[in-house]
């Protein structure tokens, strides 16, 4: 058994939020084309389950590639705190933004990719339902890491 | 190419210890993980193998081929066990859930690569239902 080689380790999260999806730039007919229910405009919401995959070596004295309780502490910090019992349309992020859970799991991607404890980050999924899901594996999530540093200085006011 | 995957469940012992670590240290590291009267879960292995179905079966392996060599290379060894001391790969390191994907793996592959169908292409076990570890081959 070689030691070195990659290992992918997973943590599934929950959180309950609210949102509605609705494109300002779209007509009230078009929203509702576009997005039907989910347009309603006092919002709904969902238990999300966020899960985390990081990937790198097996630590040969912990046998772990990264820390659960390490890594823990910075999705409650950075992720859990912020979106859980909240509304995503009123965060920062979603202010010129629809969240879909597209753009959700995206925007946790931007959150937590310079912030795991070890090893680098790999992929977040959310699970909007049981039957509805998303996977984001990087790509164009920049902006969303700008916007999390202007939010840092904003919660101060609330 | 398709990918099949095979779930099976096994239920072991284990508790998180480095020998050439003082017992402090270990409980500092390791937390509640480190007692040494061990703890338990039930696992779950996902084996998932990648190949094109058989143009006679349509099989990309036989399922219950696959569900045998689960039991024999893996189950007989893990299931019902205390990892630590029950299973020789883990005698000298510590059973973490990382190192399970990467044992499975060790254990699976000669017999998979062996009957010269599918490959495997990836472990996933499960320690909990919120806590998994992936394990691709060496990457």
């Amino acid at each position: 058994m070689k030691g070195a080689s990659k290992v992918y380790f997973g943590r599934r999260y929950m959180l309950s939020a609210s949102h509605r999806l609705h494109a300002e730039a779209l007509t009230a007919e078009q929203n509702r084309v576009a997005y039907g229910k989910c347009n309603n405009e006092n919002g709904h919401g969902h238990d999300y389950f966020v899960e985390v995959m990081v990937g790198g070596p097996v630590n040969a004295e912990t046998g772990m590639v990264v820390d659960l309780a390490a890594l823990d502490s910075v999705v409650r910090e950075r992720v859990l705190d912020r979106f859980d019992h909240a509304n995503l349309n009123l965060d920062p992020l979603f202010s010129d933004r629809v969240p879909t859970t597209e753009n959700f799991s995206r925007a946790i991607f931007a959150l937590l990719n310079d912030a795991v404890p070890n090893g680098k980050l790999e992929q977040v999924r959310v699970e909007e339902t049981e039957n509805n899901f998303f996977e984001c594996v990087g790509g164009r999530i920049n902006d969303y890491g700008a916007s999390y540093s202007g939010h840092k200085s904003d919660s101060s006011s609330g | 190419m398709i990918f099949l995957t095979r779930r099976a469940t096994f239920s072991a012992s284990h508790y998180y210890w480095n020998d050439s670590w003082s017992a402090e240290k270990n409980r500092e590291v390791f937390g509640r993980c480190a007692n040494r009267n061990g703890h338990g879960h039930n696992y779950t292995l996902e084996v998932t193998v990648a190949g094109e179905p058989d143009p006679a079966t349509g099989f990309v392996v036989d399922l219950k081929w696959l569900k045998d060599v689960m039991e024999r290379e893996v189950l007989a060894a893990y299931d019902h066990k205390h990892l630590n001391l029950d299973v020789p790969e883990f005698k000298h390191r510590v059973p973490t859930t990382e190192n399970i994907a990467i044992a499975a793996w060790s254990r699976l592959e000669p017999a998979i690569t062996a009957a010269k169908g599918a490959k495997l292409s990836r472990i996933r076990v499960y320690e909990t239902p919120e806590i998994f570890a992936e394990y691709r081959g060496w990457q």
